[in-house]
């Protein structure tokens, strides 16, 4: 048997050895941005129709992704989809006719939203609502559409 | 247990089960911060966690390897063999990583305690702890439940650390997936809370089920050499299927 100091020395290793992997694994091989607690403002926008976009889903101008979507939820008057974004306020210089579009990444990729700059000399502000937008196109409508035109010019 | 005999099999069952439950609870209900108790829970610590370091860190890492062989293959036949990190990552945090540690955890440690335990039991030494007015509940069962609590986290992180070792072996060193894209697409799919976070709370769970049933086997072991026997075969039997059962309600509930 051996002596009780190593033992217990050997369990003090195991369990740093345990702290140092939680590390590396939570550092290298997981999304931490949302730990990091960046500085951020609320923008919010409404939508015909999201489509698939889901809660946490990027929000990007010209393919950099500047913040992330916060929540997404019926409006009851409207009966549009509103989505509040929390940008960085690293970019808090957006101009107030900015307009926000529901995209896709690739054919099957992730759906985000993607923010095209306008040209008002006045910022966006926290609070504030994106007027013009453009809502995710839908497949299936996209076909309906299609098909049904084609039918048409057919007779 | 005599009149169990009688009873029909299903109250048997849940007989037990509550038996097994009030051990657990009488078992941390005593928990004592002593001084005596952070040293033998370290010293347990080591005999459970420390020595199955080898078979956790071997398996984990052929686990990865084999899991980054076989899915690259799969995945590189519609073009995606980028993602692979992705499904490497999200199977083995959420399900395989805390998974297979308890099960190995239960073969290696689990089969160890529960024999240790039954045969102080079959050599009195219980009975002489408890007629010299020492608690074993306190001295035996406890250090070994919570070494076991602690060890299986630990484990499971060490687990997941190998596994992507082999991940990255392969997919890296062998395959030449581009070191960036393989981090970057791990680090984009997995979150830290929803994915990794649930997974080790899983290992927490598993933890407290893997080492319950340990020191609950070996207490209640018929105090004979066939009686021991069966407490470690049952140990390793219960844990696995307590620990799958479990994966499935945790997961469904988790989603």
């Amino acid at each position: 048997m051996k002596s009780s100091n190593q033992v217990e020395i050997a369990a003090g290793i195991f369990l740093l050895l345990g702290i140092a992997a939680l590390i590396f694994l939570a550092v290298q091989a997981t999304d931490t941005s949302g730990i990091k607690s960046r500085e951020t403002y609320a923008v919010n926008a409404y939508f015909t129709n999201i489509g698939g976009l889901k809660i946490r889903a990027p929000v990007a101008m010209a393919g950099v992704t500047i913040g992330r979507v916060d929540s997404i939820e019926l409006d009851q008057e409207t009966l549009e989809a509103r989505v509040v974004m929390q940008i960085d306020t690293e970019y808090d210089d957006l101009p107030s006719d900015t307009s926000a579009s529901v995209l896709t990444s690739g054919i099957l990729g992730d759906q985000y939203v993607g923010l095209e700059p306008g040209g008002a000399p006045d910022a966006l502000n926290d609070g504030d609502r994106i007027l013009l937008t453009n809502s995710a196109v839908v497949l299936e409508q996209l076909i309906g559409r299609y098909l049904f035109n084609t039918e048409e010019e057919d007779e | 247990m005599s009149g169990e005999a009688s009873q029909p099999w299903v109250i048997g069952a849940v007989r037990r089960l509550g038996n097994a439950g009030m051990f657990l609870l009488q078992a941390l209900s005593g928990m004592k911060c002593s001084f005596f108790h952070a040293g033998e829970t370290m010293r347990q610590i080591y005999y459970i966690g420390v020595r199955s370091l080898i078979i956790i860190m071997m398996s984990g890492f052929f686990v990865g390897l084999v899991m980054t062989l076989q899915t690259y293959d799969t995945l590189n036949r519609f073009g995606a063999g980028d993602s692979v990190s992705t499904v490497l990552g999200l199977s083995l945090f959420k399900e395989l990583g805390p998974v297979l540690t308890s099960i190995l955890f239960a073969g290696r440690a689990g089969t160890a305690v529960a024999a240790e335990i039954g045969l102080m039991r079959a050599t009195e030494q219980i009975d002489a702890l408890d007629l010299m007015g020492i608690d074993p509940l306190e001295r035996i069962v406890q250090p070994r439940l919570l070494a076991g609590m602690i060890a299986v986290p630990v484990l499971t992180l060490i687990f997941n650390f190998m596994a992507l070792l082999g991940g990255v072996v392969f997919g890296i060193g062998i395959m030449a997936i581009d070191p960036i894209t393989f981090w970057g697409n791990m680090q984009n799919s997995i979150g830290l809370w929803e994915d990794f976070g649930t997974g080790m709370l899983k290992a927490v769970a598993f933890g407290v089920i893997a080492s319950w049933l340990a020191v609950y086997f070996g207490w209640t072991a018929k105090p004979t050499s066939e009686g021991v026997a069966s407490a470690t075969t049952s140990t390793v039997i219960a844990t696995a299927i307590s620990v799958l059962l479990l994966d499935f309600v945790l997961s469904a509930l988790m989603l």
